[in-house]
């Protein structure tokens, strides 16, 4: 009998689901055994908000709703929410000192429309600060351990990657069934990749960022993750919505994404782009994305060569756009609506002490950049340059998608990394994202799958890159890599 | 691009962040090195580009002008550090 029979933290969120249709567990054993998990956990960081209580309200609302017949699509289900979302009634830090206290008196869409159909919050996961970082070590509640630092290694503690770190682990330490999470630059992909888990970055404007704090706005978009392609497919099903509060949400249909998932990739052809085989790639990064390709194969696509030759120029461009638009949202911080103020004696001064001991140096660096990008006489050679080659980079993907139907790259240039490195030099920290960030700048779904771990036993995964809004053809294309690569059972060592 | 420390103390004017005169130095380094980093993009040819100004191919939606949303003023006021009245409340600006 596989440890899900029994265990329901071991389920998949498309398992729960049945084994509550079935009445084999009800929602309230399902949330009691989930609280319990991350009490367990704790030592990992993962939440910095744990709501007990209200889960188990809204859980034998569920059971009562389920009794009649009734419920959504996720009725019962427990999820972890990353702290960006502004949760009704719940206080929403988004891992920054500056907002702490701050306790939204609304719900953002994407969490209001879970909650809708039927989702349970369990609390708010550890980021970092503003969703600003690769491994979640920038947030004011502290770092989150990855799951997957080994036993016996407390000395070396790994980061679960970020922004999303908290969520990340909180999934793959079974201490939720899925979580979701925000990705500007590879803020849902990358963590996935070094937690062993499916991430998945919708195409930009199909999920609402109302409600959302925002990092960079043409860049943020929200996702679910979870510990199989098909969840992905299910959560973003109610993550999804067209929301007349976001004017950049499109106004489109919501495809069954899980209907997708057939398996069948027949005479697909598969982009391999030439130009992500970086220099002082790993070998095993090399081997695993080759182990990629071979699969997919096997299934009967079609392995392509091509060319995105603007792909060198994606990070740089990413770190002008970002921080502009950073610096642009984070300008209403000031001490007098929400959060943090810091007196002065002055108006001025107020603003800049609160804004002097609110945010972390990551946060001011980034909102200096973009200040400074932003000032006359600088605009046109950096943030207008920048917009230009985005342009190109987006122009890049639409050539591509004229020959081939998804694209796969490696997630993540590494297993995961101990807390504390790359953190001298941000530039370091920044190569994190060099295969997630030019999906990024053209706005394009993309996925990242657990597909097979390196030496030193750390989780990879694989990313696939679709045309804007197919998220369907890139959960197919995952499924398969998902079945070859046989990731889903693997638990890591630091587990509920 | 290696910024100097006078410049770094008026970006953080221009943003608001007081910053001590002993992390001046420190910051200049940092901004300093993400910025000669950024600056490979000056290779990129982009006389003929236009900025990208829409990440999806769709023009933003009018809506009438109506009033959708309102009398909330608890709940906009809920997380003031000071509200006095009805309004926030700041240091005193007008002498």
């Amino acid at each position: 009998m596989p440890a899900s029979a029994t265990d329901p933290t071991r389920m998949t969120v498309a398992e729960a689901r049945d084994a509550l249709a079935a009445k084999a567990v009800s929602a309230v054993e399902l949330t009691e055994a989930h609280i319990a998990a991350m009490e367990r956990t704790r030592a990992l960081n993962a939440y910095v908000a744990e709501t007990p209580e209200r889960a188990l309200e809204a859980a034998r609302a569920s059971d009562a709703r389920l009794a009649k017949g009734e419920g959504g699509p996720l009725e019962g289900i427990p999820l972890a929410i990353k702290d960006v979302f502004c949760t009704e009634g719940v206080e929403t830090t988004a891992g920054s000192r500056i907002l702490q206290g701050f306790t939204p008196t609304y719900e953002s869409t994407v969490t209001a429309n879970l909650l809708r159909d039927g989702a349970v919050a369990l609390g708010k996961t550890n980021c970092d600060e503003f969703a600003m970082g690769s491994a979640n070590v920038t947030s004011i509640h502290g770092p989150v351990i990855n799951p997957w630092t080994p036993a016996g290694s407390d000395d070396r503690l790994l980061v679960p990657g970020g922004s999303s770190g908290g969520s990340a682990a909180a999934v793959a330490a079974r201490s939720a069934l899925a979580a979701t999470g925000t990705d500007t630059g590879g803020s849902i992909r990358q963590p996935a990749s070094f937690t062993g888990i499916v991430g998945l970055k919708p195409t930009y404007g199909r999920c609402s960022r109302w409600g959302i704090v925002a990092f960079a706005s043409s860049l943020d978009q929200a996702g679910p993750m979870t510990r199989s392609v098909r969840d992905a497919a299910i959560l973003l099903g109610s993550m999804a919505s067209f929301d007349p509060k976001d004017s950049t949400s499109v106004d489109m249909a919501v495809p069954d994404f899980a209907a997708a998932l057939t398996g069948d990739i027949r005479g697909m052809k598969i982009g391999i782009p030439k130009e992500y085989r970086i220099d002082g790639m790993p070998a095993e990064i090399e081997a695993l994305w080759q182990q990629g390709m071979d699969w997919l194969r096997a299934a009967g696509a079609e392995p392509v060569e091509i060319s995105l030759p603007m792909t060198q120029y994606a990070l740089p461009a990413y770190y002008i756009v970002a921080p502009a638009e950073a610096s642009s949202n984070l300008a209403r911080y000031d001490g007098v609506r929400y959060g943090l103020r810091v007196p002065g004696d002055s108006l001025l001064e107020m603003y800049e002490n609160t804004r002097a001991e609110g945010f972390g140096r990551e946060v001011k660096r980034r909102v200096m950049i973009g200040t400074y990008v932003l000032s006359a006489g600088y605009y046109d050679a950096y943030y207008l340059k920048a917009q230009k080659v985005r342009t190109l980079i987006a122009r890049d993907f639409a050539t591509a998608f004229d020959t081939v139907d998804a694209i796969l790259t490696p997630t993540a240039p590494s297993t995961p990394f101990a807390i504390g490195e790359k953190q001298d030099d941000p530039v370091q920290m920044y190569l994190n994202d060099v295969f997630t960030v030019p999906a990024s700048l053209a706005g394009l779904p993309g996925i990242s799958v657990p597909a097979g771990s390196g030496a030193d036993g750390g989780p990879l995964g694989l990313q696939v890159i679709g045309r804007a809004f197919d998220e369907e053809t890139v959960l197919r294309v995952g499924g398969v890599l998902e079945d070859a690569a046989g990731q889903q059972a693997a638990e890591p060592p630091r587990i509920a | 691009m290696s910024l100097d420390k006078a410049t770094v103390a008026r970006i953080a004017h221009l943003a608001r962040i007081r910053m001590p005169e002993e992390d001046l130095d420190s910051m200049a380094t940092e901004l300093s090195r993400i910025l000669d980093w950024v600056e490979q993009l000056n290779a990129v040819p982009t006389d003929d580009v236009a900025p990208m100004t829409s990440v999806a191919p769709h023009t933003l939606r009018r809506r009438p002008d109506e009033v959708t949303d309102g009398r909330v003023q608890g709940k906009v006021l809920a997380n003031a550090p000071e509200a006095v009245s009805g309004f926030f409340a700041v240091p005193k600006v007008v002498e």
